[in-house]
């Protein structure tokens, strides 16, 4: 599915009643099965953009568009990964994955659950309590609970920035592998230019207050991608845009 | 090896010790079981006069004698069930109208100040009304004592639906549950915790306030016990009501908890933690 965003800006209101604009003049196309990435400096808007385009959030002006449909509140064809795994304590894995299928028939939803489970390899800790995984577990039960419903869209929200260098390089492995044997378009808000690098068709670089596209990055590189040296001068390129060098 | 053994049994034998001597079940009587005897030798000596405080001994043979003739469970009972029926009244009421005013802003707009304000009047004022309204008998003192439990149960519950965590309500919004699935599948469960603790709150204002209807006027029950004593000059009599009130709110609260516990089991808090470690 083809996601449109035109003439898109966002302002919240202070307890003065007075503007600040948090997006201005966001103008994006993102295609069907396309891995695109959102990097920024902290305030850029990036993950104001993210909500927006979950629904969670309504634009000022400008719209989004999903296949040409206006998107105005959460919808079925668009899952989301939090910065946090954001699962619910009292209930198990298999039943926080659940979640995303209500009104299902049960047999349907144990049945995609056990794969969804078994995709990010957590068959082993279907009933385990949230409070007894760890954080790299419990982000990959959130993946699970977005994929679950083969989603046209999966926005992620600095999924991995909690993590520890080791488990999120494996996520990060593992999400690519899991977005090239699906058929899903995924929208990346991460401050990680490596991972930005490694994972994306293509890079947006958001910049100011109001947050702006600044420069886009069209990267078309075969995958898996390590760390070498091409990715290294994109990583140098998009830190210059970004004006950290 | 003989240094490892020692070394590894030592650390063991203070996790038994500590287990026996923090968090038992029976560390909770230490302290009445101190004050019974410090009672006992102030009465047998004669530092409180036997007609203002008779003895632990003269309490329970009183207690002891209403038991032989039955006349004090038929006072339990009657207590007991006025307090169960207000508490599910009172709580009840709380339950539906707390929900509605923590779901719905502008339930809360038309109900809360409303609600505040009747919160303010001393619950005691209400006496008055009641007698004149319903009688002195059963349906004021259930409804007397349905006051009590009503708010503390209400404001728990309304506060705990309004604090649930945005972030797991956003989980519920992303993955489009109908308002009737975050109820039930979100907000419920996230606001079970504060709810027990209104619960709670709740019975023990019950308990209070079934002594203020029955000492109102009762022919049976703990509290009309406690009037006979005073009008027959009989303080064990008084002393007796006393403890076995203590008893009764100590039970009904104790089930709570136990309720609780069996639905709270995925807390992670520090409670689950000290008892973990003491098994």
């Amino acid at each position: 599915m083809r996601l449109e965003i035109s003439g898109l800006s966002k302002h919240f209101e202070d307890l003065a009643g007075a503007a600040h604009f948090a997006l201005m003049d966001i103008d994006l196309v993102i295609g069907q099965h396309e891995l695109v990435s959102l990097v920024g400096t902290s305030g850029c808007g990036k993950s104001t953009l993210l909500r927006i385009l979950s629904g969670l959030e309504r634009p000022s002006t400008g719209e989004v568009r999903l296949d040409g449909r206006p998107i105005f509140a959460p919808t079925s064809d668009i899952a989301m990964v939090f910065q946090e795994a954001r699962l619910m304590p009292w209930l198990t894995v298999r039943d926080n994955v659940r979640l995303a299928l209500i009104g299902l028939a049960r047999d349907e939803q144990d049945m995609r659950i056990d794969q969804a489970l078994e995709n990010v390899g957590l068959s082993n800790f279907a009933s385990a309590l949230p409070h007894h995984l760890s954080g790299g577990m419990a982000q990959r039960t959130a993946i699970a609970r977005a994929l679950v419903r083969n989603p046209a869209i999966l926005l992620l929200d600095e999924p991995f920035a909690a993590l520890d260098s080791f488990t999120r390089h494996k996520l990060q492995t593992h999400l690519a592998s899991l977005w090239q044997a699906g058929r899903f378009t995924a929208v990346l808000v991460t401050h990680d230019i490596e991972e930005a690098a490694i994972l994306s068709d293509r890079v947006i670089v958001m910049r100011g207050q109001p947050g702006r596209i600044y420069r886009e990055f069209a990267i078309d590189l075969s995958r898996p991608r390590g760390p070498t040296a091409e990715i290294q001068t994109l990583r140098e390129g998009i830190a210059q845009a970004l004006d950290l060098s | 090896m003989a240094v490892i053994e020692q070394t590894s049994s030592s650390p063991r034998l203070k996790a038994v010790w500590r287990a026996r001597w923090s968090g038992a079940p029976w560390t909770g009587a230490v302290l009445p079981a101190a004050m019974l005897i410090a009672w006992s030798a102030l009465s047998t000596t004669g530092v409180f006069p036997a007609q203002v405080a008779p003895s632990p001994v003269a309490v329970a043979r009183e207690i002891w004698k209403l038991g032989a003739s039955g006349q004090i469970f038929n006072h339990i009972w009657i207590t007991t069930w006025r307090v169960a029926l207000g508490f599910l009244v009172g709580a009840l009421a709380a339950t539906a109208l707390g929900a509605l005013t923590g779901y719905s802003r502008r339930a809360r707009g038309y109900l809360d100040p409303t609600i505040q304000a009747l919160k303010a009047v001393p619950s005691l004022a209400w006496v008055p009304l009641f007698i004149l309204w319903f009688g002195i008998f059963e349906v004021s003192k259930i409804l007397l004592i349905a006051v009590g439990v009503f708010f503390p149960v209400y404001l728990n519950l309304m506060e705990g639906v309004q604090t649930v965590d945005r972030k797991l309500v956003e989980v519920g919004k992303v993955n489009n549950l109908s308002s009737f699935d975050l109820v039930w599948r979100i907000l419920a469960p996230a606001t079970l915790p504060s709810y027990f603790t209104g619960l709670r709150a709740g019975l023990a204002l019950g308990w209070m306030f079934v002594i203020a209807a029955e000492l109102m006027g009762a022919n049976r029950g703990l509290g009309f016990l406690m009037t006979d004593g005073e009008m027959t000059g009989r303080p064990s009599i008084i002393i007796g009501a006393l403890i076995l009130f203590a008893i009764a709110g100590k039970v009904t609260d104790a089930i709570l908890v136990a309720v609780s516990r069996r639905l709270l089991y995925w807390r992670d808090d520090l409670a689950s933690l000290q008892r973990k470690e003491t098994t």
